[in-house]
């Protein structure tokens, strides 16, 4: 674990709890920059996986056996814990899913199929990710609603001077991610909540950006439903939740059907669990759930606040150290950032940026970074994208930079 | 530099990209097929006009795409002009064996192509590569009209990617 002393943080230290930084790539010591994509994970989180398997793995909820308790006790410990960071008011809100495009396609079919009619209108805004505007767009086409969208400026920030005219009382449910996983900008979504709530609608927040990186407290933002992936925060893959107001949740019928889900089950008819486990039908991923709450531990032992002064400081100094090199361009806002940087150079294409970094051991990610409508608006076939977390040094942007000039020398 | 970034961009394949080749529209093309690469944004407009054996008679291309794609799409229309239908077909057949790895890369057919050999190191990278010859592929197909064509669809020939 790292060491605190002195209320400030030995950042250096805290890379020791990942050994995957350790790593050398084609022979070089590795910088991850693509922390946006997936995180690396801790000693402590791999060591709750290994300790699940090896001393608690059973099914959940079924066994009378101590295994099974003991397995189901460490899921369930996990909802809370999960709650907690959150600040759910119940644990009961907190549905364990494969990710954030699950969650977020829970949400558009067991919530949409239930209560979108033709016509009515889903909210959206045109820097989201594809896991945030497929599932509307295919409910769309089941039920006849429509899509409308909030633009993107050119400073990378959302239009909301348009809001009052998009904002009516047609629209349903108002959808946007907290943090731009290509620009980097940061939404006001307390605000974009309260605005949405006052023509009737709901409000989902895609938190896969933030979740990792920001506290967030569910009443505080006075969300309806938040989703979120493990995988980007230090858990494992496949873990993830969904956050629903339990007022909401509660009103939501099955979307997935199996054991687990039900109370009791008939040939004909079935009668179904209360929210959250009436989302979870079949075996769950258990040891996802269980590595997740391992994640929450580790990254609440740091601290949130810390982890974003961090990363942002980060993101800020790569900003501003990539404008230095010529005929380069920077998306998203000036100000303030989540902790990526989304770049294009006029000489050198994504792709071969990308491969030429990976071949110095920096992972950069190239292309269009699932959010091809939003490229086609800037006019650009795709973008690199350099992502930071807490683990990230501002020698490693220094040493991305000398790579980046190598770049311009060999292609230009 | 290491030695697999050496082999993948050679002189030649940067010098390509940088300056690629009949790059243009064809203006009397008589197949014109749209590729495009979803994975990276990469997208190539393909005219073919076939003389009266049926032999590739003028051939260019335009559109944008990393320096792998550009090189290759330049080269490949280089070595195209004046060549029957069949020995096209070997062509792409032989070429995609070359940056798959997956074949038969001694053909003689595709002389300077075979820089691009490189890319088999990278099979993230064969898509780039292949984007021309998609077209191409589906230029000899249709023969007259226009056509769309994408890496992500189904490669018809004798290994996939």
């Amino acid at each position: 674990m790292h060491k605190i002393s002195r209320g400030s943080l030995d950042w250096n230290a805290v890379r020791k709890d990942f050994p995957i930084l350790g790593e050398g790539v084609h022979g070089q010591p590795l910088i991850y920059f693509d922390n946006a994509a997936t995180t690396q994970k801790p000693r402590a989180v791999l060591d709750a996986l290994q300790h699940y398997y090896e001393h608690d793995n059973a099914n959940v909820h079924r066994g009378l056996h101590e295994l099974s308790s003991r397995a189901t006790e460490a899921y369930e410990s996990a909802r809370q814990r999960v709650a907690r960071y959150l600040n759910a008011a119940s644990a009961d809100e907190i549905v364990f899913t494969r990710g954030t495009t699950e969650s977020i396609n829970l949400v558009a079919q067991a919530w949409g199929g239930k209560f979108i009619r033709t016509d009515d209108v889903i909210l959206l805004t045109e820097m989201e990710h594809h896991s945030n505007l497929v599932p509307w767009q295919l409910l769309a086409e089941r039920t006849g609603a429509r899509l409308r969208f909030v633009p993107v400026r050119e400073d990378g920030t959302l239009a909301l001077d348009q809001l009052p005219q998009l904002l009516t009382s047609e629209v349903k449910l108002f959808a946007f991610t907290h943090i731009s996983n290509s620009l980097g900008t940061i939404n006001p979504v307390t605000a974009l909540c309260r605005q949405a709530h006052a023509v009737g609608a709901l409000t989902l927040i895609d938190a896969a950006q933030s979740a990792g990186h920001l506290p967030l407290d569910v009443q505080e933002l006075g969300c309806d439903f938040l989703a979120f992936s493990g995988h980007k925060m230090c858990g494992p893959t496949g873990s993830g939740a969904l956050y629903g107001r339990a007022a909401v949740l509660e009103t939501l019928p099955p979307w997935h059907g199996g054991g687990e889900m039900i109370v009791s089950v008939a040939l004909e008819k079935s009668t179904f669990k209360r929210a959250p486990h009436r989302f979870e039908a079949g075996t769950p991923n258990i040891a996802g759930a269980i590595g997740l709450a391992a994640a929450i531990d580790y990254l609440d032992g740091i601290g949130r606040p810390a982890i974003f002064a961090h990363d942002s400081a980060l993101a800020a100094y790569a900003a501003e150290r990539l404008a230095e090199l010529p005929g380069m361009r920077v998306l998203g806002p000036k100000d303030e950032r989540g902790a990526l940087v989304g770049f294009v150079m006029k000489d050198v294409h994504p792709h071969d940026l990308t491969t030429f970094a990976d071949q110095q051991g920096l992972a950069l990610r190239g292309g269009h970074h699932c959010n091809q409508p939003l490229m086609r608006k800037f006019g650009l076939a795709g973008t690199t994208r350099a992502s930071f977390y807490f683990y990230n040094t501002t020698a490693e942007i220094d040493r991305m930079m000398e790579i980046l000039r190598a770049a311009v020398r060999f292609f230009s | 530099m290491n030695p697999e970034l050496e082999e993948l961009y050679q002189e030649v394949i940067l010098d390509h990209s940088r300056r690629p080749r009949n790059f243009g529209e064809l203006a009397d093309a008589a197949v014109r097929v749209h590729g495009d690469n979803p994975s990276c944004g990469d997208e190539i407009d393909l005219g073919v006009k076939f003389g009266v054996d049926g032999s590739v008679d003028e051939i260019k291309f335009s559109g944008h795409g990393c320096a792998i794609s550009q090189a290759s799409a330049s080269m490949m229309t280089m070595k195209l002009k004046g060549k029957s239908r069949a020995i096209a077909q070997e062509m792409l057949d032989a070429f995609h064996g070359l940056v798959t790895g997956e074949g038969d890369d001694t053909s003689p057919l595709l002389g300077d192509l075979h820089l691009l050999r490189g890319v088999r190191k990278f099979p993230q990278r064969v898509k780039c590569a292949m984007l021309a010859w998609r077209a191409l592929e589906e230029a000899l197909r249709q023969n007259v009209g226009e056509a769309t064509v994408s890496t992500e669809s189904d490669f018809i020939g004798p290994a996939h990617d």
